[in-house]
């Protein structure tokens, strides 16, 4: 399986990644190495095998759904790159 | 006192004697970080921090309540959320970020008097065996091949915690383990690194890399130092649900060095075409040396061992991709400059185009494209069957009997910071061979010291343990290091 530039174009975006146009070949060629890695896995017999989805076998445990913190806004904001009267701050989304 | 030979175990046995004080201890330590930049190790130096912990610490043992890392100078990898003190998981998109809050783990070792002394450089985000993607730049190992001055890996992902346990700059450290972060740099060092069994310790406050497969675990200098600060670091804790509700044993009381009838299982998969012949011996002497301790050496076979790697591959980018989508330029750390007319859009792709270097840009994409629509069958669903039938395969050499098994814990010795740079990626992912199965498995794991080779670079071996196995697998270690009798120490250059 190998990617082509438009493929790494979308990947990318996907990924929320900007990439110049002129490094989309190369990204490309190195997505696809490593995809064609991956292929190893086309070799194995997965018929009737469950996916894995829980590393240890566990039962979830329950708890009451309940606050219990709150009253943090400052420690919330503490590290925001903009904040404002107590909201996070982005370039304007609706116009 | 000498650093260099100074074991956590002797430590907290000579403070409760009062021969020195946690105060004069973490000194002596704040002092040897203070001349160690040339390693790179620390990202971060607390010692004023370090000065005030350790004076709390003399006042436990001064009231006779000093748990066993009470006054224990510890590094902490720069994957753990500390509070009030900068955590930025070795990467440019968390500048300057300041935890609000501290990390279930690191609690657990303050609570019990633990000393910090700062945090340790890393590859970014964990993803990297060579600490070379660090926004940091890379640590340094302490040793070097004989009088050449080559600089060399300490391996990684926890490369600032291997360099800084190998080169005494800390009596212990903290570590992550995805694929073998905790394991490779442990070997490539010389010390001994293990990997707790899944959810035998908290995941919480530790920045998520591929939360399936991640688990912090203890790098010391001696297989006695990890069981005493395993049990510390272990807990069980509401806030990871995939942490264990089950009692934590004395794992330092289970290291009697008696393994006679212990099943040692040597699986022939993991013997690779092209391993240096210095490390296929270093193995066959550590079974020799387990089976003169009496245990029984078994052959065993783990049928699914190659698809690891690939598997790990699918499952660990696609599980970062997700994690890492909350590095956006909103919450915390750099945030893009906009030109004029620009949106959000914008903000997120150019906030993260700056701020992830090429290896997490690489694995994050790698991972939007196996859950992409289409491909999510065929990549992401396949990976996480090849996955049950590699957990399988250790099941059933487990109910066969097999208590541990051996390995080697690295395909090669340490190599040159850039001898790899222009390998492509899937040449540095080989590193983690023999320990990926073992992240995958959700097991137990541990490098031992075990040899140096021509060259004068420390190997390890890698024993592997049953679910929730570690006292057990750590009394094997034990059995292992005392007969190995590991005393190597890099010559200080730095």
């Amino acid at each position: 399986m190998s990617i082509d530039k438009d493929t790494a174009r979308r990947v990318a975006h996907l990924a929320r990644i900007e990439v110049a146009e002129e490094a989309l070949e190369p990204l490309a060629a190195s997505l696809s190495k490593i995809l064609d890695f991956m292929e190893e896995l086309n070799e194995v017999d997965i018929d009737g095998v469950e996916p894995m989805t829980s590393v240890t076998p566990m039962e979830l445990k329950r708890r009451v759904d309940e606050v219990t913190d709150g009253n943090i806004q400052d420690k919330i904001l503490a590290n925001a790159p903009d904040a404002r009267e107590g909201f996070f701050a982005v370039p304007k989304v609706v116009e | 006192m000498d650093l260099s030979k100074l074991t956590i175990a002797d430590a907290r046995d000579a403070l409760r004697a009062g021969d020195y004080t946690a105060t004069e201890l973490t000194q002596a330590y704040v002092d040897a970080v203070e001349g160690s930049d040339a390693l790179n190790a620390y990202s971060t130096k607390t010692p004023e921090k370090a000065l005030e912990m350790a004076a709390a610490a003399d006042k436990r043992l001064a009231a006779g309540d000093a748990p066993d890392m009470c006054g224990i100078p510890l590094g902490i990898k720069d994957l753990f959320c500390t509070e009030g003190v900068q955590t930025q998981a070795a990467s440019h998109i968390l500048d300057g970020f300041k935890p609000q809050y501290e990390s279930t783990v690191t609690t657990n070792l303050w609570n019990a008097g633990a000393v910090m002394l700062g945090k340790l450089n890393m590859d970014e985000f964990a993803m990297g065996s060579s600490n070379e993607t660090s926004y940091y730049g890379p640590a340094i190992s302490p040793w070097r091949r004989g009088n050449d001055d080559t600089a060399l890996t300490p391996g990684g992902s926890s490369g600032g915690s291997a360099a800084a346990v190998s080169a005494d700059l800390c009596l212990a450290a903290t570590g992550t383990d995805t694929g073998g972060s905790i394991r490779q740099p442990a070997a490539f060092t010389g010390i001994v690194g293990v990997k707790p069994t899944y959810g035998r310790v908290s995941r919480w406050g530790i920045v998520a890399f591929a939360s399936s497969l991640d688990q912090a675990g203890p790098m010391t200098k001696t297989v006695r130092d990890s069981a005493i600060m395993l049990k510390t670091m272990c807990s069980h804790d509401p806030k990871d649900s995939t942490s264990a509700d089950i009692p934590v044993p004395d794992f330092e009381a289970a290291l009697t060095g008696d393994i006679r009838g212990k099943k040692i299982g040597i699986p022939k998969e993991y013997r690779m075409d092209g391993m240096p012949a210095e490390i296929e011996a270093l193995w066959h002497e550590g079974a020799e040396k387990l089976k003169a301790a009496g245990a029984e050496i078994v052959d065993i076979s783990l049928p699914h061992t190659k698809y690891a790697l690939p598997a790990y591959y699918v499952i660990a980018p696609a599980e970062a991709s997700s994690n890492l989508s909350r590095y956006d330029g909103v919450k915390y750390g750099h945030r893009a400059k906009l030109k004029p007319g620009e949106g959000i859009t914008e903000m997120y792709e150019r906030t993260r185009a700056e701020g992830f270097g090429p290896e997490v840009q690489r694995r994050v994409m790698i991972g939007a494209y196996v859950l992409s629509a289409g491909f999510y069958d065929a990549y992401y669903l396949r990976a996480q069957k090849v996955r049950t039938l590699i957990r399988q395969d250790f099941e059933k050499v487990f109910a066969d009997g097999i208590d541990q098994i051996l390995t080697p814990a690295t395909p090669s010795a340490a190599f040159g910071i850039g001898e790899m740079a222009d390998a492509d990626p899937i040449k540095m992912y080989l590193n983690d061979v023999f320990t990926v199965t073992v992240n995958l498995a959700g097991l137990p794991g541990v490098s031992v010291p075990a040899g140096v080779d021509h060259q004068g670079l420390p190997l390890g071996l890698q024993l592997i343990g049953q679910p929730w196995g570690e006292a057990d697998m750590l009394n094997t270690a034990y059995a292992l290091e005392q007969a190995s009798s590991f005393t190597a120490k890099p010559v200080k250059w730095w």
